[in-house]
Formats: structure tokens, sequence, C-alpha cells
């Protein structure tokens, strides 16, 4: 086999691991769609019985929802593979670090943000969302928890190891994702006042692409150490 | 070939080993011996390429391994004192997962540690000595020049050991290459011996 099938197949063999693993544990997968959809139930409680107002918070509260739900696997996402010393195996299977990552950081969005997604008209239901923005909003989620999964793959790796890892990595990750938020949001928001959504999720989509080569680098070195 | 030139360890601020110098020629085993906190485990985790080397080199065929990790690691197998597997993967599925990072065959590397009949068993089910059988049927996996094992029979049975001792000689026949952190003497009939005390 030439260097590019044999990391080709490490690539899918590691993701698909991850989506095996995740099938015999979907309550990992479960506890984070349940996690969003409480938090915007919650929404309704705090605001009280005004559908406008509540309208008016939709967009941002299903994207805060959504990533901090995103983030509750993220800290065992490295954390599970060094506790049995699969992580040791992995970094010497050949693959890339920074492939690797890659690998991690897809399985993550494919058995987090995917279900998140699905349950995306559930929440914007409760929060008096307008149905016409609900495919965007869809859109929006999916591309921020992409850019979560990236970003977070990439901070779990850092904080690897660190004492209160689980509490440092939101605190790093977090503030990185504020444009994810913003530009999400504004996208949700236009789409519910029937303008033009698609330069807010165009940018969205420019953040996922920047992302995709410099996070896994980053939790790459992360990963090697140096 | 593998040459070990003036290697020094720190873990912290305390030297684990320094001024180690050794080689390994292909065909043989070695065991590491030493008291516990030594650096055995220290030492393979650099030999494998997972720890830098405070000082000191590691050769092979006369090339620092530091210059080309990913041809090292594919030359090499390691196995830590963690067993490496999911637990809420099948024997099989464990193992095949290793079987398409490097290749092999899957019945056979089961047979070889007698794992057949657990096969479809999940791993979170086998004791602990059954674990371990798993860890090191993926040695046998494919060929590799280089096996760095960390206490390699801890929980095995007498019956387990002599299959162990069966895949060794038959790695070294091939003039594969063994150093083997233990306590207890390797099963197989030549082998050196390198004190780390």
């Amino acid at each position: 086999m030439t260097p590019d099938t044999t990391g080709r197949s490490a690539f899918l063999a590691v993701l698909g691991r991850e989506l095996r693993l995740a099938i015999r544990h979907p309550a990992d997968a479960l506890a984070a769609v349940l996690f969003f959809l409480l938090v915007a139930a919650l929404f309704p409680f705090g605001v009280g019985p005004a559908p406008e107002t509540l309208a008016r918070l939709a967009p941002g509260a299903l994207l805060a929802a959504a990533l901090l739900a995103a983030l509750l696997p993220l800290d065992r996402l490295w954390g599970s593979e060094a506790e049995d010393g699969s992580l040791d195996l992995l970094l010497l299977c050949g693959l890339h670090p920074a492939l690797l990552a890659l690998a991690k950081a897809s399985g993550h969005w494919l058995t987090t943000g995917l279900p998140l997604l699905a349950a995306t008209p559930l929440a914007a239901a409760m929060l008096n969302l307008p149905t016409e923005a609900w495919s965007t909003a869809m859109l929006a989620l999916g591309l921020a928890s992409a850019l979560l999964s990236l970003l977070g793959t990439a901070g779990a790796a850092l904080t690897l190891g660190a004492r209160r890892g689980g509490v440092l990595l939101p605190l790093l990750v977090l503030p990185l994702a504020i444009p994810a938020v913003i530009f999400g949001a504004a996208a949700i928001e236009a789409a519910a006042n029937e303008t033009i959504a698609r330069p807010m999720l165009l940018l969205l989509a420019a953040l996922v692409a920047t992302a995709l080569p410099l996070a896994p680098l980053a939790a790459g070195a992360a990963l090697r150490g140096d | 070939m593998l040459r070990v030139e003036d290697l020094a360890c720190w873990r912290g601020e305390r030297a684990v080993f320094a001024g180690l110098s050794f080689s390994l020629k292909a065909g043989e085993a070695v065991a590491l011996l030493g008291p516990n906190g030594a650096g055995k485990s220290s030492l393979l985790r650099v030999l494998a390429g997972l720890l830098p080397p405070a000082a000191g080199r590691v050769l092979w065929a006369g090339e620092d391994i530091r210059q080309d990790t990913p041809a090292h690691a594919a030359r090499l197998r390691y196995l830590g004192h963690l067993d490496a597997l999911k637990p809420a993967l099948s024997v099989r599925e464990n193992l095949a997962f290793h079987a398409a990072l490097a290749g092999g065959d899957v019945d056979a590397a089961l047979g070889s540690m007698a794992l057949a009949p657990l096969a479809e068993l999940p791993a979170r089910m086998l004791s602990a000595g059954q674990r371990r059988r798993l860890a090191i049927a993926r040695l046998a996996l494919a060929p590799a020049a280089l096996w760095l094992l960390d206490e390699p029979t801890v929980g095995l049975d007498t019956a387990s050991i002599a299959r162990f001792g069966h895949l060794l000689a038959a790695h070294c026949a091939q003039g594969g290459m063994v150093l083997a952190a233990t306590h207890v003497p390797l099963p197989i009939a030549d082998g050196r011996q390198l004190d780390m005390s």
C-alpha cells in the first residue's frame, strides 16, 4: 500500500471506531441532546409568557445551548484514550497526529453535532422561532457545532493531563467560539425577519474552513508534546 | 540494528536514568531488569519515540529515530503496561481495529493466544489475564522489526506464557528484536539481560 492509501484507511479506521463506540454508548450522545433541549426549555420559563420576546431571544439561545451541549463529551475525547493506553498506540499507528485529531473531531461532530441538529426543530419550537427560520437555524447550528468540534478537539488535546482539565476546557474553547455565536445568531435572526441570511452563513462557513486545517494541527502538536 | 548512545531521561527534576548505552541485534531478545522506578517503562517509551530523550540518541541502522518518527513507528510494536482495549468493543473488534491500522490476520492472531472462543465477547467481560492475552495478540497481527514490551506476562497463566513464548521465538527466528521490561524471566531459550539498577 502507498502511504496515501494507508493514511486514508487508518483515518477511516479511527473514525469508524469512534462511531462504533458511540453506538455502543448511546447515553453520551443522548445526554448532550437532552442537555440542549433542557437549556432551551429553561428560557421560556425565565422570560415568561411573552412569545415575541422569546422569539427575539431564540437565535442566541439556540446557539449558546447547542455549543454548551456539544462541549459535554469533549473532556473524555482524549481522556478516555489516554487512560486505557490507547493514545500511545494511536500515536504510533502511522497516522499523522493532525489527521488523528481530524478523525476524532469528525467523530465528535457526527456523534454529538448531528444529533443536536436533529433536536433543533424541537428546541426552536420551544423558543417560538418562526418556522421559516428553522432550516437556517439547522444550517447555522451545523456549522457552529462543526467549528466547536474542531476547536474542542484542540482544546481537549491541550488540557489533556491537566488537573481540572474539564473546567479548563470550556474556558479555553468558548471564547474562541464567540464569532460562531455572533454570525450564527445573526443568520437565524435574518431568516426570522425574512431577510437574507446567506452572507452570515458564508462567514460562519469561512470560520469552519479556517479551523479545519489549523485546529487539528494544533491538536496534533499538543498530543505529540512539542 | 538498534543502538542506544548515552541516553538520559528526566521526569520533572529527577534523572530517571542517564548515560545508558547498549545495542540490540536482529533476532535478539533482551529482558530489561531493574527495581520499580529504575526507568524501564520510560526507556521503552523513549525507544518507541513517545517520549523525547533528555540527552543521548537512539539509532536505528545508524540513523536517529527522531529524524523520521513515522518510519520508526511503522517498524515497532509497543505493548504498554495498560492493555489499550475498548471495553465496549468485542475481542474481535478490538483486534480488527489494529489490523486495519497495521495490517494482519485477525483470526490467526486470535488463535495465537487461544482467544478464538472469546472472540465475540465484549472486552469488558474479560478477566485481567484474558485482557493481557488480547493485548499480546496484537503483536501477532503483522510482523514488525522491534517489539517493546512493558511487563508482558503480568496476569498470564502458564499456558498463556508458553503461547507468548512461541510468539517471541517465532519473532526472533524471523530476525525480530525484543526488549521487554520484566520481573520474571522471559519464556525464551537464549535471552540476554540488561540490568538498569
